[in-house]
């Protein structure tokens, strides 16, 4: 702004106005470019961090969204082509076979523990939405598992379908959000787990809300430390309230039917498996 | 800060205005794919989902 240089010899006799105004006029304009800079530098600082927010509520969550999607769709794909085809038929064994169960096509098969990190299973929430498909990978850790935007399975658990607690936990608010409407469910909704080995459906019964730190929640029998298991059951874990994160929100499920590969998905969401 | 910028663009005002909206979409792509992200890991643990000793 500042066309005159600084160096303007200042002559105390001659024209008063101009000898007085202009180191004057220099002085502020140094002050005032340098306060112009920071201020710009500060205006540039807050569009970053609502640029982030932007970012991390809208953009991340669809990257996100779409990455699960497409994870999860080639899961299913892979496990779909891998299904032996001796293993094929297997229609209901009714009450003939040896050990009577309460499952349409007998006793549900369980998953040997997966590594660390690996996306075991695919996740159908119908009340989550009618596309809602996220991958679930084995560990609940923020940055290798659950910032992925998917679900993540508590080591300590039992795997899906076993006798004990499935227990898994995802975010609410930010990366791609998928439990949201967890606080949403109602009683008898369907929760549909997909391995190798085909559908786990289990069933909504009830929510609870507990401190940050009530680990009684994903017990085998939930609140119940060192109680014998007798039902398979589903944990889902998230926080609340909304973006604050104080509490967490719990919600159970118990499997109520299994599905094998061989006898295809649910009706409920055919249409979403692998597609 | 960004009057100097634009005082240092050369060419005509569209050819000035052309390279500072091709400069804002690589500063923004920077932004959402390499460093957002970066900062995204550090804060990591700060929205906690899990029951937790």
């Amino acid at each position: 702004m500042s066309e005159q240089p600084p160096t303007e010899p200042t002559t105390p006799a001659g024209g008063a106005e101009t000898v007085l105004k202009r180191p004057r006029r220099q002085k502020r304009s140094m002050v005032s470019r340098v306060v112009g800079v920071f201020g710009e530098l500060l205006i540039t600082a807050g569009v970053l961090v609502l640029l982030f927010l932007g970012w991390q509520f809208s953009l991340n969550g669809i990257m996100l969204s779409n990455q699960q999607a497409s994870d999860a769709n080639s899961l299913s794909q892979s496990w779909a082509s891998d299904t032996p085809a001796s293993e094929a038929p297997a229609p209901a064994p009714s009450s003939a076979a040896a050990a009577p169960s309460t499952f349409q096509y007998g006793e549900p098969p369980v998953l040997a523990t997966p590594g660390n990190t690996q996306e075991f299973a695919v996740m159908y929430v119908p009340r989550f939405g009618s596309d809602f498909k996220k991958t679930i990978a084995e560990g609940v850790d923020p940055r290798t598992v659950l910032n992925k935007g998917g679900a993540g399975h508590y080591g300590t658990t039992q795997m899906p379908g076993q006798v004990g607690n499935f227990a898994v936990a995802a975010h609410r608010d930010g990366w791609g959000s998928p439990f949201l409407k967890i606080n949403e469910l109602q009683v008898g909704d369907p929760i549909y787990i997909e391995t190798q080995d085909g559908w786990y459906t289990y069933t909504y019964r009830g929510s609870e809300y507990v401190t940050p730190y009530g680990v009684g929640v994903i017990d085998p029998v939930p609140q119940s430390p060192g109680a014998t298991p007798t039902d398979r059951l589903i944990t889902l874990t998230s926080c609340n309230p909304l973006y604050v994160a104080s509490e967490r929100i719990i919600a159970y499920g118990v499997l109520t039917d299994w599905t094998p590969r061989s006898a295809g998905a649910p009706a409920a969401i055919a249409g979403l498996v692998g597609a | 800060m960004y009057a100097a910028l634009w005082r240092i663009l050369p060419g005509p005002l569209w050819v000035r205005i052309l390279i500072i909206v091709v400069l804002l979409a690589a500063v923004l792509f920077v932004l959402a794919f390499y460093v957002f992200p970066w900062i995204d890991n550090l804060t990591a643990p700060v929205q906690d989902v899990t029951v937790d000793q």
